[in-house]
């Protein structure tokens, strides 16, 4: 199903959680909204569902206003952070509870089979006697999706779904909602602070903050080219230089990068920790190396920019480095953005 | 004993072992020892006298009445209490213990002035031909009284913890508000009510003191079984005293050994497999 946002708002007492709001999610589209918190992502979220209710604007399901529609007759399928699982019911009775109250009459024999279908799909067939207080947390969120998906949502909402899991069980659960979204087709919206769980999993990013889209696109579109400082901030370890801009060439502390089509004027470099690298000889930021931290793929190097900026890059194990060093950071690559003179 | 880092269990055990043996067990001990002294023939004519029986009648139907009534409105106060936010709720919170801290004795006296025929309540009850003071009717509202805090101090903090969550996928699964009170709140709020229902219950049983000024204790018709007690005891009596205290004493610790195995049960689902 094809959702669209046309406008929302949504404030809570005296706070503006979500400053009008236009979004529109093609239908078996896997998307997610990025943001840091109180950026409005889960508000936006909980209207899509219903559990919050607009104060302007309106959301459309397909062609229908379902703007005004309670949470129970949208027919969306909502997971949340906590799981929200009914602590008195086994996993069966969990995954069957939406198919038991629905004005859909089912059979006893039809809830079972397709609990027991949706237990396969979920890979928790034998599981459906426990409890939720004896499987573990990885194994609580699929309950908590095969639930939704109980009652053939015509979207599936998730809140923070993998935020309450270890590192490595949020790691295959991530591939596995892939996998079933793949599978079912069904249009998904997640939202997550996590922008390496957004990129790995979602076809389109919506960026958050402060209640309004910064930016959406693919995860390629939007690594590869952040509309801002804050995007590009909040996708990933970066270093900050300040410049300037002249001829279309940004100069900082010696290092010099093409900026084509930026006015003349400050400027703010921003650059990967790949995208530095360390030279004896310039042309660079002077520098001198503070730390090395040894990781298993390369080695991180800490220096202290002569213009008085603390700047961190990555370097490939073999190169002989060490704390005390003078040299010159220099730049592979990095984005020039006019200085907002006036930050929000 | 294995060795445990939180200190002071020695200590901390001992004192309330002997606490517990000096305040609890040793007069329950003693009542059972006086009640035993007599022959079982002598205790079960005392125990089975029709007196007694009516008594124990008024009393079980009386507190049975005020646990069921207690039940719902201790369940509907526990419920808006934490549900809802309007003004004078904290007063609300705070009048709910009233019934501890007042004397029982002045709350009877209050309520049968109030449910005399010429009272406030009594004198409008009246007009639709209910009377409710000296007769059980009355001995059920002294126990409601008394015995109100229990349910709601126990509800309370339960339903203050439900996770918002829960309900709210519920509700996104599409059950209507009726059905998820009855499938996801009550089955989670159960232990608290049964905790709550027995000790109210219990606390009906043995109340005393709001009980006689309202009930006109009249023998075989308004006289509750702690009365009894207390007329054998004024007559030296002390042996039949006991007696009819330890049938008291049973019912009480029948109703919350049931209620603990209920609760038992109703928490399966937390044991860890």
């Amino acid at each position: 199903m094809k959702i669209r946002l046309d406008n929302v708002i949504k404030t809570f007492d005296t706070f503006r959680a979500v400053h009008g709001v236009s979004l529109e999610i093609e239908s078996g589209e896997l998307v997610a909204l990025l943001g840091p918190s109180g950026s409005g992502k889960t508000t936006i979220l909980r209207m899509v569902a219903g559990l919050e209710y607009a104060d302007g604007g309106h959301i459309y399901f397909g062609d229908q206003d379902a703007t005004d529609i309670p949470v129970r007759d949208r027919g969306v399928g909502f997971v949340f952070q906590h799981y929200a699982l009914f602590p008195h019911m086994t996993v069966a009775e969990n995954i069957g509870f939406g198919m038991s109250v629905s004005k859909v009459k089912r059979s006893k024999a039809e809830i079972v089979a397709r609990v027991q279908q949706l237990l396969k799909l979920v890979r928790l067939e034998g599981l459906g006697d426990r409890f939720p207080g004896q499987i573990s947390g990885g194994q609580r969120q699929r309950v908590a999706l095969a639930r939704a998906l109980a009652v053939d949502p015509k979207v599936l909402l998730l809140d923070e779904p993998f935020g309450a899991l270890d590192a490595n069980v949020r790691h295959d659960l991530r591939r596995w909602l892939r996998e079933i979204h793949q599978e079912l087709g069904i249009t998904t919206i997640f939202v997550t602070h996590d922008q390496e769980e957004a990129l790995d999993l979602a076809d389109r990013v919506v960026i958050l903050k402060e209640g309004k889209i910064v930016q959406q696109g693919t995860p390629q579109a939007v690594c590869r080219d952040p509309k801002d400082a804050f995007v590009l901030k909040f996708l990933g370890d970066a270093n900050r230089l300040t410049g300037e801009v002249r001829a279309g060439r940004a100069m900082a502390g010696g290092a010099v990068i093409d900026a084509p089509g930026l006015a003349d004027g400050p400027a703010e470099i921003y650059a990967r920790p790949r995208d530095l690298d360390w030279s004896a000889e310039g042309p660079g930021v002077a520098a001198t190396v503070t730390r090395v931290l040894d990781r298993p793929g390369e080695r991180r190097v800490m220096v202290q920019a002569v213009t008085g900026e603390a700047l961190e890059f990555d370097v490939e194990p073999e190169r002989d480095i060490a704390a005390g060093q003078a040299g010159f950071v220099t730049l592979r690559r990095a984005k020039v953005f006019a200085l907002d003179e006036n930050p929000a | 004993m294995k060795r445990n880092v939180l200190p002071g269990l020695r200590l901390s055990l001992g004192l309330t072992l002997f606490y517990v043996g000096l305040i609890v067990v040793l007069p329950l001990a003693a009542l059972a020892v006086k009640a035993a002294s007599l022959g079982p023939v002598d205790y079960w004519s005392i125990v089975s006298s029709p007196r007694a029986v009516a008594s124990y009648r008024v009393t079980v139907l009386a507190a049975l009445g005020a646990t069921v009534f207690n039940l719902f409105f201790g369940l509907a106060l526990a419920w808006v209490l934490t549900r809802y936010r309007f003004p004078g709720r904290r007063l609300v919170d705070a009048m709910v213990d009233l019934p501890f801290a007042l004397p029982t004795a002045v709350a009877g006296i209050s309520l049968t002035a109030l449910f005399s025929a010429n009272g406030w309540f009594g004198s409008v009850l009246s007009h639709l031909g209910i009377t409710v003071a000296y007769t059980p009717l009355g001995i059920m509202i002294a126990m409601c009284f008394t015995s109100l805090p229990f349910i709601v101090r126990t509800v309370q903090p339960v339903l203050e913890d439900l996770d918002p969550a829960l309900e709210e996928a519920a509700q996104s699964l599409g059950g209507s508000d009726w059905t998820i009170f009855r499938k996801v709140i009550l089955p989670l709020l159960s232990p608290a009510l049964l905790a709550g229902t027995s000790l109210s219950f219990a606390r009906s049983l043995g109340e005393f003191g709001a009980i006689i000024f309202i009930a006109g204790n009249q023998p075989m018709k308004t006289e509750i079984t702690a009365l009894l007690i207390f007329i054998r005891l004024e007559e030296y009596d002390y042996q039949a005293a006991a007696a009819i205290a330890s049938v008291l004493l049973i019912t009480a610790f029948v109703t919350l050994a049931i209620t603990n195995w209920l609760q038992a049960r109703a928490l399966r689902y937390t044991v860890k497999g």
